[in-house]
């Protein structure tokens, strides 16, 4: 049976782990090469990086990251944040990231989302697609950029079924009200994804309880859930979410 | 220690299985040359994307003749992923002829179902008999997929391991001296690695 996949997302920036309150405010919280081996270590199934490094010069620092996580742990991982063309693409895959996630970038130029998926194959492109709630939209949701803080005039399904058609593998939708509070994730917003595309949906922003998980993962019919200040932060293991999950009856991978 | 040929024939990114190689300090070399390839004594074949142009990548560098008198010739072959499939006498992908080792195709998952394709994710894999190749991997331990079609071998005799995803498909195959498997262990983990580790010590 296909089990349900528990992400962590490291936010990086300069080379160290970060993490944000509604996309505001970041505190520094550790190295992310040493993070991702202990998470592997717990039985992550999938970690993303996001580089939030502000400078152009400073991306170099991203790669040196991936290239040394590549080395330790042996899962798949997705690198975004600033990828903007193809050879940014390049350089992260053969740094090791299995797969690259584009958001703004692809929101500018739709294209590079089928040319990345011509050449790496969909598996690898996954959009990434911050949304919040505006009942004006036809799905109830508005795409936002800039991590969160440029509005665009695209509706959140329609976004991402365009993605899909273009080649997007995988689509992660990101709650910009549920971002940061710790008090659930965007079900319904989620559910609408997850049941109107053919591509796995990774819920995130709001997990605070290994309950939130389990809602989002039964309920709102998510492939995987994503998560962040739970274990950076708030002192949850990999494996106490992954028993929670299994006991609540989410095939989870617990070896 | 054996010397490992891992096969470049441009269908995807090989940095991730040679570094599951480096973590396992195996003694390999990556081409795409069939002379290289040849002085070797244990061949990987990994691979991501499409059959008919791996296929077509795979014949214009006299690799296709190259692998089928490898595993004439009794050494041991792993193949990974699209690798699993290319060693079938075709697929449906394409309607492409290929490699023709391993007797069957390569089918594609329903579009009917309601499942999601590409089957991506981690999944249990049964092995249906004992092998060396899951040697101390414990039944129904999970490994991670990423696909859309699958391989169907003719002769059951072929099946080493199965897993559920709306049907029971072939996950690991094996015909003497040629082993494959459809899951990526270069990407599954201390189980993934295990698997790898226990094709090196064949």
């Amino acid at each position: 049976m296909l089990q349900k996949r528990v992400i962590v997302c490291l936010d990086v920036k300069d080379g160290k782990t970060t993490k944000g309150v509604r996309f505001k405010g970041n505190v520094e919280v550790g190295d992310p090469v040493e993070m991702a081996e202990e998470y592997y270590r717990q039985g992550v199934d999938e970690l993303v990086f996001y580089d939030i490094t502000a400078s152009h010069e400073k991306r170099g620092i991203m790669l040196d990251v991936v290239r040394r996580v590549a080395k330790k742990i042996f899962i798949p991982f997705a690198v975004g944040g600033g990828i903007a063309s193809l050879d940014d693409m390049r350089a992260v895959i053969l740094a090791g990231a299995e797969k690259v996630s584009v958001n703004s970038q692809a929101v500018k130029n739709p294209q590079i989302i089928r040319q990345g998926a011509e050449l790496f194959g969909n598996q690898c492109v996954v959009l990434g697609m911050d949304a919040a709630r505006d009942a004006a939209m036809p799905s109830g949701y508005r795409v936002y950029i800039n991590g969160g803080r440029t509005s665009t005039e695209l509706d959140a399904l329609e976004w991402a079924q365009e993605a899909v058609e273009l080649g997007a593998g995988e689509v992660v939708v990101n709650s910009i009200d549920a971002d940061g509070t710790r008090e659930g994730y965007e079900i319904p917003l989620t559910r609408l994804l997850s049941t109107s595309l053919e591509v796995p949906v990774v819920a995130s922003g709001g997990a605070g309880r290994s309950q939130h998980l389990i809602e989002v993962l039964s309920e709102g019919k998510a492939d995987a859930a994503l998560i962040a200040s739970m274990v950076h932060i708030q002192g949850y293991t990999i494996n106490g979410i992954k028993s929670d999950l299994s006991n609540a009856g989410i095939p989870v991978r617990i070896d | 220690m054996k010397r490992v040929g891992v096969v470049d024939y441009d269908a995807g990114n090989l940095t991730s299985v040679t570094t599951a190689l480096k973590f396992l300090e195996a003694d390999y070399i990556i081409s795409s040359r069939p002379e290289e390839l040849e002085e070797t004594e244990q061949l990987i074949f990994p691979g991501v994307g499409e059959a008919r142009t791996a296929m077509q990548n795979l014949r214009s560098r006299g690799l296709d003749q190259f692998m089928r008198d490898y595993f004439q010739s009794g050494r041991q072959m792993l193949g990974i992923c699209l690798g699993s499939q290319i060693v079938l006498s075709k697929s449906e992908e394409h309607n492409t002829e290929c490699l023709d080792i391993v007797p069957g195709t390569a089918r594609r998952f329903s579009r009917s179902s309601r499942l999601k394709v590409p089957h991506m994710g981690w999944n249990q894999v049964q092995p249906v008999r004992s092998s060396p190749l899951f040697a101390d991997i414990p039944g129904g331990i999970s490994f991670y997929f990423v696909h859309s079609y699958y391989p169907e071998p003719q002769a059951d005799s072929a099946v080493l391991a199965t897993t559920e995803y709306g049907i029971t498909f072939t996950s690991a195959l094996q015909l003497d001296n040629l082993h494959a498997v459809q899951f990526h262990p270069e990407k599954s983990g201390k189980w993934g690695l295990k698997l790898l580790q226990n094709f090196l010590n064949f």
